[in-house]
This record gives C-alpha cells, structure tokens and sequence, in this order.
C-alpha cells in the first residue's frame, strides 16, 4: 500500500498519475499543522478536497452507503473547504489536476449528489444559496480561485468536464414523475437559463429529487 | 391462544407486556400427528389402568398435575422433534435432568465425553468419575440473580499482568493459502462467560464455535486446546425489495448469554438482523419404540404384539444449533454493536443513529433508547459507533460516536435516553490539529472493566481509559501505533484509516489489548506501564514458541530486527481480538485466520 516515497517537485504534481500514491506520502510528511517547521511545501487542500469528493462520490455509489464513513468524508470536506476560504493565497493547480484523482467517468447520478451535497455544504456555510452547483460561466480551463468565491467549491469545474457529455440520455427510462417535488423550486428558473452552456447539463428537479431520494430514501423510517 | 391485548404497547415507562398464562385447557398445536410415544417420563402410579400414558405434548395439563416434579413451562415453541423432551427452560435450574438416571456410561475415550462432566458440574449434582481430572480452576459461578451489585471480577490462577507474561504460540484455525476468500474473513472474536467457548463469525455469515479441551494429566504444560465444538450458518444474505439493497450476511459481533442450563446461548447479530442461538448437546437418544422402526418408518399398530418401554442409549455426541429468537426489523442502518444486561433479560443493539432496547424473550417489538438522528438529514455530522451496557449497574449504558465523545446514559432518568447523563470527551490537543483530527478521533469501541469502574476507547491511533467518575479526560492513555500519525493523508487515501479497531481487558483489568497493522498486535500492562508488540503469524508457529516482541522503526537508523513503517503491510490487519475471562489465553483474528495464544505455562 504505502510505497517508498520519492521526493518530487512542485511543478511535477501537475503530470502524474492519479494512481500515484507517493504524492501522499510526500504530502503526508508535510503536516499542515502550522508546526510544521521542517516540511517543504505546504499542503494543497485542494487535492485533498478533491479525493474527498472523489471518496464521497466512491461511497455514495454503493448500494447502501456506510453512513459512518460518509458522514467522516463530508466533515473532513468541510474542514478543508473552510481551510481553502481561509487561504486567499492558496496555490492554485491548473485544471488537469483536479482531474486526475477523478478516474474514468463516474456515474453521472452521484456526481449530482455529490454537487447537491456541496450545495448543501454551502447552504450550511451560510454563504450564498443562490449558486446552484451547475452554472459556472466561466471555462474549464480557468483554474478555480477559492479566494475569489468561497461559496464555490473549486473543483466544480473538473465535475462540469465528466459532464458534459449530454446526460439527458441516461434518464431517458427513468420515471421520475413520483419524486417531483418542491425542494428545489429555483432550480427549475436555473436550469432553463442554461440549456446554451456548454458544460450545463440541464440536470431537471426531478432527477435532482430523485437523487435526493436515493440518498435520503435509505434514512427515512 | 390470545395474544398480548392492545395496552400491551411499545411505550413511556418502560412497562414490558405480561405475557399471558399459557392456559390449561389449550388445545395442542394443529398439526396431524401419529400418535405419541412416551419416553421415560411416567411412574406408574400416574397411568390408570388400561390408560395410555400421557405424552409430554399431547394431553390437558391439568392431567400432568399428577405428576410429582413441577414442569418447566415453555415459554417459547416447544421442540417439534418426538424424540426431543428436553424442553427449554428458563429460569432455575431444571430438576428434571438431575432426576434422570444416567444411562450406561459412555466410553472415556473420547474427549468429548468429559462435557458431560462439565454439565454436571454445572449443576451441581453428584460428581461424576471425571470430576476428579478436572482442573480446580476457580471461577465465580455465574450467578442467576438480576442486576448484580456486586463486581465480577474473577481473579483466577495466572489471571494478571503483573509480571512478564511470555506470550506462546498455540493453534492457529483456517485456510494456509494466502488468497483468502471474501467469505472466511472473520469478522468478531468472543470468548463465553466461562472461556471455555470461542466463538467466531464472519463475512459469509457463519458462526465458528470452538470448545477448549478438559485438561488432562498428558498435557500438563499447556491448557487445553480449542476444537471446533460447532458451525452453523447464523445469517443468510438477503434482499431488501424496498429499497433495492442487498443486506450483507456478515457476521458484525455476537455476544455469549451466560449460562443457565445445559444448552449454550448466544447473540449474534449482521447489519438488519439479531438471533438467539441456543446450542445444545445431544449425547443419548431413545430407542426402542413400539410403532415406529428405527429408520423412521410408522409400524402397522396392528403387527404390535409386545409393548416395550423406549430407553436412552448413548449416541456420538452431536451439537445442535437452533436459532431461537430472530429480532429483526428495528433498525434502518447499520447495527454495529450488541450488549447484553447485567439482568440477562434485556439487551440493547445498536445502528448508527439509533440505539434499541430488547427483551430476549420478545421479538415483536423494542424499545428505542437513544434516538440522534437530526431531523434534516443534512445537518448530520455524528454518527454512533459502539454501545455497551454496564457490566453491573442494570441501568447504565454508554454509547460512542464518530467525534470521539462516549455518552453514559441512565434508563432511569427518562424513556427516551437522549440526555446524557455524563459526557467523556477529551479536548482536541491544538499541536496534533489536522484534517483528519476527527476521522482519527472516531471511536471504533468501547469496553468497560470487568469491574466496573473503568471503560477503555480505541479510536485510530490510540487507546484511553477513562475512570467513570472523571469526564473530562481519561485517566491513561496508551498509543497504539503513534508512528502512523505523519502518515495520515496515506491512509486517508487507502482508507485504512476507517479501519475500526477493537480492544479488551484481561481477566483481572490490568492489562489491555488491542490490533495493528501488519498482523501486529499490542499489550499494554496498566500496572508496569510496559507495552508489547507481538505479531500473529504462521512462521515459528511450533506450539509453545515463545514469541518474539516486535519494534517498529518509525525514521531514522533502523536497528536490527525492527520494521520500518514502509514496510508495514497494511492489508494485515488485526481487528478483532479476544482475551479469555480468566487466563491467560488471547484469540487473536487476522483477515481470514484465527491464532489462539497462552502464557508460558511452566
């Protein structure tokens, strides 16, 4: 599991492979705790934030979610989520890195919960709720400033990338119309305005909804 | 037969329903039957002349009246097996096994015969021959009273940590080969009441119960090995159509009920599901009938010539398993603990918001203790980890959670126990702060003393005990693998660091125990406060090889004989651990193994 771990460079963080575990190795010698005197560069939250979602993402897939896990998962996101807000200075990867600790496309549904999840965390940060997870004007290629917005979780753009490929098609057979509800009603406004956004996948309530369901459906009682 | 009426509900107070008599003149179970033999329960003065004697199943009770020894009540469906009259019976010890004569004695030659003389001895009546090879080895008798004031704290022969105990290889149970089947994987060790049970369960959803041989006068420096006493399936996989899961079948703990009688119990319990199992013995059976052959087959009554009288004769001992209570359909998550009363009539289970209280007698329903769910289901961030009932206070539980908190709760103070009544948490150290403070602050289980007054945690990289009447700190803190700390964001990223740890005491308190990576587990003596890392492996496994304590090199030079943390192989893990209740014999499970080791006995 924890191979010997060899000394990289900043600049090569942004080419390796998203199976490579030295990265952590070399991140883990790096404490972000502020005594960490004799680390090198300090840790990149946004790695982290993006396994975090990557493990929350993993953990939603299953069947039955490890509660316990998740909820592990989704407060460490918080953590480091508000670590980011507090960093305005906070080194920013290019794209690509955000990329590569996501594998091969996940399953469109759980990348939504995974967003309506940070919408949640972002409606619980008290920031501003009017930012639904999917319009984002600006291009993928722009890196992701959490200083900027801090009500935007930054790697939405790595999201947007796996989703762009028109999911319309996925739900064709699926019969939401049981799980329309009204939870999200500003979303209906949103989701017409963004049907010419390249990477707005013109996700529905009602696919919201029934993902909400999935999650919440195996707590109710 | 009338059920419990409609006031007989789930509710405030805590009021359990009476169960009603079991009226006299009820008629039998529907279910066509031959007729009955009678074995061996009759004097003849009971039976009128010409009157066929009554069988145990048959006839009004108010016949059985005549009878001389008081009939155990069966509280729960009685045996349907015609040769079976062993009926469970709850409460006192029943008389009527000391009533019965014991039939030709069996041959000694098998070992197993000696259970006999565990039985008797169980009950008190008079000794058999091999009483005198049993070992005088002093425990406390279980006791049958509810709610125990007292401590139970057994203090027998080598039970104690206070000189250097010598770890021994002694037995390890399971498949060599090193792929290992996602199925054998074990996933709970428990020792019985007495330590003379060994039970494990795993993924595929069976449970593994080993017995300890009697010492005999051969093997005079070693205590008795464990065999396979029993296996049975405890839980199937199963479908919830609801929701469209599947509901795994792996065995998540099981917990011995002291015993009362011949037969053994326990509770073993998967994600959704708990059971009783009652695990009985059967060593002799009834032959001899008049209307049926041996083979089974039903005899014409009319070929009858002669009537005999159906005897016991010994037979090889078989074990049966039987489940006796399911409870199930309590719980949405994920059932991670059960825990047995000190009143022995009522236990608590418990998912990760909710925590139930049962009464072993009753499946249909549970009371809910302890209720943490938030009513947004987005505003969760504290899930329960482990719960367990105070070893004597009948009242008293503790719960822990995934932010590192224990909870101790009084049933006395309200139904609904969402109240603490005393709250352990420790302060976050502000040097050792980092993103995965709280994922290493989860408490993966909670084990109070034998005696009471101390109850241990293990979270990721350490284990605490805390004294019950000081909430703000524990009283001793032991690190487990303090190395793995610069290594957190590894083991973030391969999940290890989810793994859920388990710990226990020794018999006499003085010593903890818990597992590590690499097949690695540690010892910590609370009296010396001298540590010890030994491993689990098969390589010098030649019984009563003295193990070797290992050292792990966390940087630096690395000496001889230690192993670098790079080196740590973190799919060995050791989760699960056992230590006997009154010697010095630990079970020790890797992923698919089980090691079984003993003090060096001289």
């Amino acid at each position: 599991m924890l191979c010997k771990g060899v000394k990289r460079k900043r600049e090569e963080e942004e080419e390796q492979e998203p199976a490579s575990q030295d990265w952590w190795l070399e991140e883990a010698s790096s404490s972000p705790s502020p005594q960490a005197e004799a680390s090198p560069a300090p840790l990149p939250p946004s790695s982290l934030f993006n396994l975090s979602i990557f493990k929350l993402h993993h953990g939603l897939r299953r069947g039955e979610p490890d509660l316990r896990h998740l909820v592990l998962v989704v407060n460490t996101l918080r953590r480091i989520q508000s670590s980011m807000a507090l960093e305005p200075s906070a080194p920013e990867p290019p794209s690509p890195a955000p990329v590569s600790p996501l594998p091969v496309v996940p399953d469109a549904p759980m990348c939504t919960s995974v967003s309506t999840l940070l919408d949640d965390l972002s409606h619980i940060e008290g920031l501003s709720d009017t930012q639904t997870a999917f319009p984002e004007d600006a291009p993928l290629s722009r890196p992701p400033e959490p200083g900027l917005d801090p009500g935007r979780p930054a790697p939405l753009g790595s999201l947007e990338i796996l989703l762009e490929d028109g999911l319309e098609g996925l739900f064709d057979d699926i019969d939401t119309s049981m799980y329309d509800c009204e939870l999200w009603p500003n979303l209906k406004t949103d989701s017409g305005e963004t049907e010419d956004k390249t990477q707005g996948p013109g996700l529905d309530v009602s696919e919201l909804d029934y993902l909400m369901d999935v999650l919440v459906g195996t707590q109710t009682l | 037969m009338r059920g419990p009426g409609p006031e007989a509900r789930m509710g405030v107070g805590g009021c359990w329903p009476r169960l009603p008599a079991l009226p006299l003149s009820s008629p039998p179970l529907y279910r066509p039957r031959a007729p009955r033999e009678v074995v061996g329960h009759f004097t003849e003065e009971e039976t009128e002349a010409g009157e066929r004697p009554p069988g145990p199943f048959a006839l009004p009770r108010k016949k059985l009246r005549r009878r001389k020894r008081p009939r155990a009540r069966a509280r729960w469906p009685a045996c349907t097996s015609r040769s079976c009259i062993a009926l469970p019976s709850r409460g006192s010890r029943s008389r009527r096994h000391a009533v019965r004569e014991p039939i030709a004695r069996p041959p000694a030659a098998h070992s197993r015969r000696l259970l006999s003389a565990r039985r008797r001895r169980a009950w008190g009546a008079a000794a058999a021959p091999e009483a005198g090879r049993e070992p005088a080895r002093a425990g406390p008798a279980v006791p049958g009273s509810r709610c125990r004031g007292g401590s139970r704290a057994s203090v027998g022969e080598g039970a104690g940590g206070g000189n250097d105990i010598q770890w021994c290889f002694s037995q390890v149970k399971g498949a060599v080969d090193d792929d290992v089947a996602e199925a054998d994987i074990i996933s709970t060790v428990e020792f019985n009441h007495s330590g003379e049970l060994l039970a494990t369960g795993d993924k595929g959803g069976r449970v593994v119960i080993f017995q300890q041989e009697q010492e005999n006068k051969t093997q005079t420096h070693s205590r008795g090995e464990y065999n396979v006493y029993s296996t049975f399936q405890s839980h199937e996989p199963e479908f919830d159509y609801l929701k469209s899961l599947e509901i795994e079948e792996k065995i998540n703990k099981i917990r011995w009920l002291p015993q009362k009688n011949a037969a053994q119990f326990l509770l073993s319990t998967n994600d959704k599901t708990i059971k009783l199992w009652k695990i009985s013995e059967r060593d002799k059976r009834p032959e001899g009938y008049n209307l049926k052959e041996e083979d089974g087959r039903y005899r014409d009554p009319t070929t009858v010539t002669t009537l005999r009288v159906p005897v016991f004769r010994p037979m090889d001992l078989m074990v049966e398993a039987s489940p006796r209570r399911i409870f199930a359909n309590a719980h949405t998550y994920h059932i991670n603990s059960i825990s047995i009363n000190s009143d022995y009539e009522t236990y608590l289970s418990a998912d990760d918001l909710r925590i139930n209280l049962w009464h072993l007698e009753i499946t249909d329903r549970s009371f809910n203790i302890v209720d943490i769910k938030p009513a947004n289901m987005e505003e969760l961030t504290e899930v329960i980890t482990a719960a367990e009932f105070h070893p004597n206070s009948c009242n008293t539980f503790v719960y822990s959670s995934s932010k590192g908190t224990i909870r101790l709760c009084d049933m006395r103070a309200s139904a609904l126990c969402d109240r603490h009544s005393k709250l352990f948490e420790e302060p976050e150290d502000p040097s050792n702060r980092s993103f995965f403070s709280e994922i290493i602050s989860s408490i993966s289980d909670v084990k109070f003393s034998h005696s009471g007054r101390y109850m241990m945690t293990r979270d990721y990289l350490s284990v605490k005990i805390w004294d019950l009447n000081m909430e703000n700190r524990p009283v001793e803190t032991y690190q487990v693998h303090e190395y793995l700390r610069s290594k957190l964001c590894s083991l973030y990223e391969n999940d290890c660091i989810f793994d859920k740890f388990e710990c226990c005491w020794n018999g006499s308190d003085s010593v903890v125990m818990t597992g590590s990576y690499n097949n690695f587990f540690r010892m910590f003596d609370r009296n010396t406060k001298r540590d010890i890392t030994l491993e689990a492996s098969r390589e010098n496994n030649k019984p009563r090889t003295v193990l070797k304590p290992r050292k792990v090199c966390a940087s630096g030079k690395r000496k001889k004989d230690e192993i670098s943390v790079d080196s740590l192989d973190f799919n060995k893990k050791i989760l699960h651990t056992a230590w006997h209740p009154k010697e010095n014999i630990i079970a020790v499970a890797t992923t698919n193994n089980l090691y079984i080791f003993q003090d060096k006995v001289n």
